[in-house]
């Protein structure tokens, strides 16, 4: 990391208010990012998603954000509202979602959806916005770019979608983006194809990348630093080179419940979790 | 699209509609045959001598076996022929002529009415769901199903029409206006307009609105639910979160991303509607003395005039279908995924 950290969070709480009680999905998480690679890994309902879309300010009622700093280049996010904030989104700060059979308009071409992204935030006029998405969707690696323009989502595949809903979210050019389980729907042999897409993009643009994960192996050979999130708090944040060799139980025990092809076991070891993790 | 890929498509919902609507005339035929009206009686009257009763029985093809006059049937239906109606003892089908633009006129402004005000309203109670807005369209449309229409329609014409004076009273036309215009289509207001007439514009769209209102509020009511419970559903879908991350204003999340898919399933939903319409509503024709088909083959059943019954049911079949057709394409233009 150099310099100011592009995000800079810290103590973020995700509360829901809900008829049985206050459940907690992030407990005071601190981070700060920079132009690098950052994993989250953590099992499911560890906080790890709610904590990319209350940066973008996506938490759905009656979710309640709180933060003691949430800041993007010094600018405060937790005070931005309606026209602020969505300027900030897809402009500065963008995110690709999981799945492309979902998160792509089915009754709206990909290409459109593109240039929508483009247009929303440069002053620019259809051809030109059309020009730019089928640049855009050469850098993905799209053959035959021009004839995908006019497809719609049901008509490519996962990989492909994946590809279009990174070129959707790169075109504003932002400088950070939050990878929310991008390749867990595609199928593995796409997946490596997609990632390094992606990795060869955020590299180039020098942009801060947030990859939202499960896959501890993934994350440890694709990013720089890995953050282990459990219960909504950090475990510990360590260099994803150093990810083998984790002092921390939590990240010892997911590591260790692995299955190695080289060591075949019948039955692979349960967590144990240790309630004085979601102590202090 | 190419016109091979146009036949490939909708080749098929030709067929089905064929198929449909012989069915529907294979209906039609067999109620003819098993309602306790004998079609001879009819013609003849019950003091024609038997020579003379069984001579239009073999006119009328009735000594023939079944498939065979089902064919004989098929053959009429081709050439237009409804038979004649023994109450107004016009052909059925000149009959038809005249009341069915009144019922189109009223359906189609109704449920324009309808369509216009209940769409908004749906999506506005569901991106504003538990509040008060959602509230104020939940028991407008409540009302709307509840209220019964000859009542509704009687309220409108004692404050609008003998009140406050603002609309035209019961029938198409003021009488002054009657018999100006020449029929081209039979909807006055497009053979007005057609033909340069605005006074009878004018005056016919003013007897026109209050009965169109009263049946637009009918289908809003319905319209505004479906589309209030279509939206919520849409609302929750990822690629509304994808739109928002965009940075997309909420106006276009909502209105283009949201409802463009909502639209697929209401299409049916209005369609649906604005044939429920078409049918002829029976009451409001009646509280407004409005000549459509519903009241037509309501006098036409309970005056026992069979030809007349059988051929305004077509007429309705017809349109069932016809709609159905038009909702399939519309379908397909909008959900790429059915093409």
């Amino acid at each position: 990391m150099d310099g100011a950290p592009l995000l800079d969070v810290a103590d973020l709480h995700v509360r829901f208010h809900t008829r049985t009680g206050i459940v907690e999905a992030v407990r005071g998480l601190s981070f700060a990012l920079g132009r690098e690679k950052l994993g989250v890994v953590g099992e499911s309902g560890s906080g790890k998603s709610m904590t990319g879309r209350a940066i973008l300010g996506l938490v759905p009622p009656p979710g309640e954000v709180t933060a003691s700093r949430l800041a993007f280049k010094g600018r405060d996010l937790r005070t931005l509202a309606g026209p602020e904030l969505r300027a900030l989104r897809g402009r500065h700060i963008s995110m690709v979602l999981q799945d492309p059979k979902f998160s792509l308009n089915p009754v709206m071409r990909v290409g459109d959806q593109i240039a929508e992204a483009y247009r929303q935030h440069h002053r620019v006029n259809r051809r030109d916005a059309h020009a730019r998405s089928i640049a855009m969707l050469e850098k993905v690696r799209i053959r035959d770019a021009r004839r995908v323009y006019d497809l719609y989502p049901h008509e490519v595949s996962g990989g492909m979608g994946q590809r279009i809903m990174i070129a959707m979210m790169l075109i504003p050019e932002p400088d950070v983006i939050i990878a929310d389980e991008p390749t867990s729907a595609l199928d593995v042999t796409v997946q490596m194809q997609v990632l390094a897409i992606l990795d060869d993009l955020v590299t180039e643009r020098g942009m801060g990348l947030i990859f939202i994960s499960h896959d501890l192996a993934l994350v440890g050979s694709f990013c720089d630093r890995v953050l282990v999130m459990y219960g909504g708090r950090v475990m510990e944040t360590l260099a994803a080179r150093d990810l083998a060799h984790a002092t921390h139980p939590y990240t010892r025990g997911l590591l260790s419940c692995l299955p190695q092809l080289d060591k075949p076991t019948a039955v692979l070891p349960t967590l144990t979790r240790d309630p004085s993790w979601m102590g202090s | 699209m190419t016109f091979a890929r146009t036949t490939k498509l909708f080749g098929r919902e030709i067929a089905a509609v064929a198929v449909t609507f012989l069915g529907l005339l294979l209906v039609t035929f067999f109620i003819g045959r098993v309602v306790p009206i004998d079609p001879v009686l009819a013609a003849v009257g019950d003091r024609a001598p038997a020579e003379v009763y069984e001579r239009v029985k073999v006119e009328l093809g009735l000594h023939l076996p079944l498939y065979e006059q089902f064919w004989l049937y098929l053959k009429k239906i081709a050439q237009g022929d409804l038979g004649r109606s023994v109450l107004t003892s016009n052909t059925v089908l000149a009959d038809i002529g005249r009341v069915f633009p009144a019922t189109l006129e009223l359906a189609t402004l109704g449920t324009i009415i309808g369509v216009s005000i209940g769409v908004p309203a749906g999506v506005l109670a569901a991106i504003h769901r538990g509040t008060w807005i959602d509230q104020v369209v939940r028991v407008v449309g409540l009302f709307g199903f509840s209220v019964p229409v000859f009542w509704l329609g009687l309220m409108g014409l004692l404050v609008f029409y003998r009140i406050l004076g603002v609309v035209g009273g019961p029938g198409r036309l003021g009488v002054a206006f009657e018999d100006i215009v020449d029929p081209i289509t039979g909807v006055i207001l497009l053979d007005a307009a057609l033909r340069g007439e605005w006074e009878v514009f004018r005056n016919a769209f003013s007897h026109l609105i209050l009965p169109a209102c009263v049946l637009g509020y009918f289908s809003l009511a319905y319209v505004s639910r479906m589309t209030r419970s279509f939206m919520l559903e849409q609302l929750r879908q990822e690629y509304v979160t994808t739109a928002r991350v965009k940075g997309l204003p909420e106006r276009r999340v909502v209105w283009r991303h949201a409802l463009g898919n909502a639209m697929v399933p209401l299409i049916t939903v209005i369609a649906l509607s604005y044939a429920n319409l078409l049918e002829g509503s029976v009451l409001t024709e009646t509280v407004f003395a409005w000549p459509g088909l519903g009241r037509y083959i309501t006098n036409s059943l309970l005056n026992a005039d069979m030809n007349a019954v059988l051929g305004g049911t077509l007429v309705v079949g017809a349109v069932f279908i016809g709609l159905n057709l038009l909702a399939d394409i519309l379908y397909r233009l909008v959900d790429p995924r059915a093409r």
